[in-house]
């Protein structure tokens, strides 16, 4: 079929690799840019959800901002990044794609981790304090470890969802592998959307995967069983993007 | 230039939603129409895969790997893919949105099936109940608030994904997000947003009052 080998010759020709439009730069950018926004959604998320589940404080907003979340399309939160962004002086590009995408990430972390945290049986808690140990190593030695599970699989829900919405960070003008499909559709060349189709797909399922086995390495042995069950729930809670 | 003119405007120009009106309502409609149309397809098509899984238990396995990978290829990345194949249509963008329904509902009706009292279905295949009988007037009526609770969340996530296929051309209310990006119009993309939140919610809203009046025997729980 003359649109394969096209696509193939795209592939195979050197020069679509490198460059600042390169693959590699795209892939780069597309990578760092999800990266990042994860780690500073995970760092305005997680702390506050740790101490809110330890105290049992806050648990209808837990809910509500997962529920509100959802509902609202991640196409629109990145559309309305953008007079955000351009209203605090960040411009275009980078910064409103940045910023969609941490507000993308914080509420499954934030409500799973709550969750998590809440879920820990309650008996296990009071053992602990029995036996002495003060609030923070509650937290810390049995709280933490016994909610990881289910954190770990709403980072790896979370990542999924950062790296496919970033994919339209190239409609306020930012670069990653989005910038195949939207040049790609405003030149109607249909080689390069479905090249940047399959690069987006094949990362973000790279991603789940990866993030996937992370969590089997990071888990305790002794929880892996027990807290199959409830990924599933974690997973319906998020939306794909 | 362009950043200052969305410096200057308010967040949302009430007089350009006045003078469309015509338009959020026709965009409004194709969104439920192409929300429709997905859950629709979507619901047959688990119905039918979820009846496989659970007489042959070995298919479950590999039906949600395979959806769970479809479920993880982003909206996009997967209408660009289908774009070369089947054009700027709406036959791309269902594929898609039928495509993202089915890990959800399939785990929720195999789920909901697998919940039913054994004891309950004991009886029932005591009392002379056929397979059919058991699945339709028993099964399914007590699979219900699982069903239920996975097809409100299919629906608010297909609603949130319409808008992406926007991009091909097909979003309902995604294409006033659209326009408002490219025009540096802020108005439009408050009003495609809010729309669209506003079906999601509205849809949902439907959705409990169906189960509340399909299941009169469970009353106050949820189960998502």
């Amino acid at each position: 079929m003359e649109f394969l080998s096209e696509v193939v010759h795209f592939f195979a020709d050197g020069a679509n690799w490198v460059g600042n439009a390169g693959i590699l730069n795209r892939t780069l950018e597309h990578v760092g840019l999800s990266a990042f926004s994860m780690a500073v959604a995970s760092l305005i998320a997680i702390p506050p959800a740790l101490f809110l589940g330890h105290t049992g404080r806050g648990g209808f907003f837990a809910v509500s901002i997962v529920n509100i979340g959802r509902a609202v399309p991640s196409f629109a939160i990145v559309a309305l990044a953008l007079p955000v962004s351009i209203k605090l002086g960040l411009g275009l590009g980078f910064w409103p794609t940045f910023l969609a995408l941490v507000a993308l990430a914080l509420p499954p972390m934030f409500t799973n981790t709550y969750t998590g945290v809440r879920e820990v049986d309650r008996d296990t808690v009071e053992a602990g304090l029995g036996m002495g140990m003060t609030g923070w190593e509650v937290l810390s030695g049995i709280e933490l470890p016994l909610a990881s599970p289910v954190m770990l699989a709403a980072v790896r829900v979370a990542a999924v969802q950062v790296v496919a919405t970033a994919t339209l960070g190239a409609l306020v003008a930012w670069g990653g592998l989005g910038r195949y499909i939207i040049d790609g559709f405003s030149q109607g060349d249909n080689v390069e959307v479905f090249v940047g189709g399959v690069l987006v797909a094949l990362l973000a399922v790279v991603t789940q995967l990866f993030l996937g086995w992370v969590e089997r390495r990071a888990v305790p042995a002794g929880l892996r069983k027990a807290n199959a069950a409830r990924e599933g729930n974690v997973e319906a809670a998020v939306q794909v993007a | 230039m362009i950043l200052a003119q969305l410096e200057g405007q308010p967040l949302v120009r009430w007089d350009w939603v006045a003078d469309h009106l015509d338009d959020i309502w026709a965009a409004t409609k194709e969104h439920l129409v192409l929300t429709g149309i997905a859950l629709g397809v979507g619901l047959i098509l688990s119905v039918a895969l979820s009846l496989l899984a659970i007489r042959y238990r070995k298919t479950y396995t590999p039906i949600t790997w395979i959806t769970g990978i479809l479920y993880t290829i982003p909206s996009l990345a997967l209408f660009s893919i289908l774009v070369p194949i089947t054009g700027l249509s709406v036959l791309t963008a269902e594929i898609g949105l039928v495509g993202y329904t089915l890990l959800i509902l399939i785990r929720n009706i195999v789920a909901g099936i697998d919940g039913v009292d054994p004891a309950i279905k004991e009886a029932a295949i005591g009392m002379g109940y056929t397979r059919l009988r058991l699945l339709i007037q028993i099964e399914v009526p007590l699979a219900l608030p699982v069903i239920i609770a996975g097809i409100r969340i299919a629906s608010v996530t297909t609603i949130g994904l319409v808008t992406v296929a926007a991009l091909i051309g097909k979003g309902g209310l995604g294409f006033f997000i659209l326009q408002g990006l490219r025009r540096f119009f802020t108005t439009e993309i408050v009003v495609g947003a809010v729309m669209s939140v506003a079906l999601a919610v509205a849809i949902d809203l439907l959705l409990v009052l169906a189960q509340h009046a399909l299941t009169p025997w469970v009353r106050a729980k949820a189960t998502v």
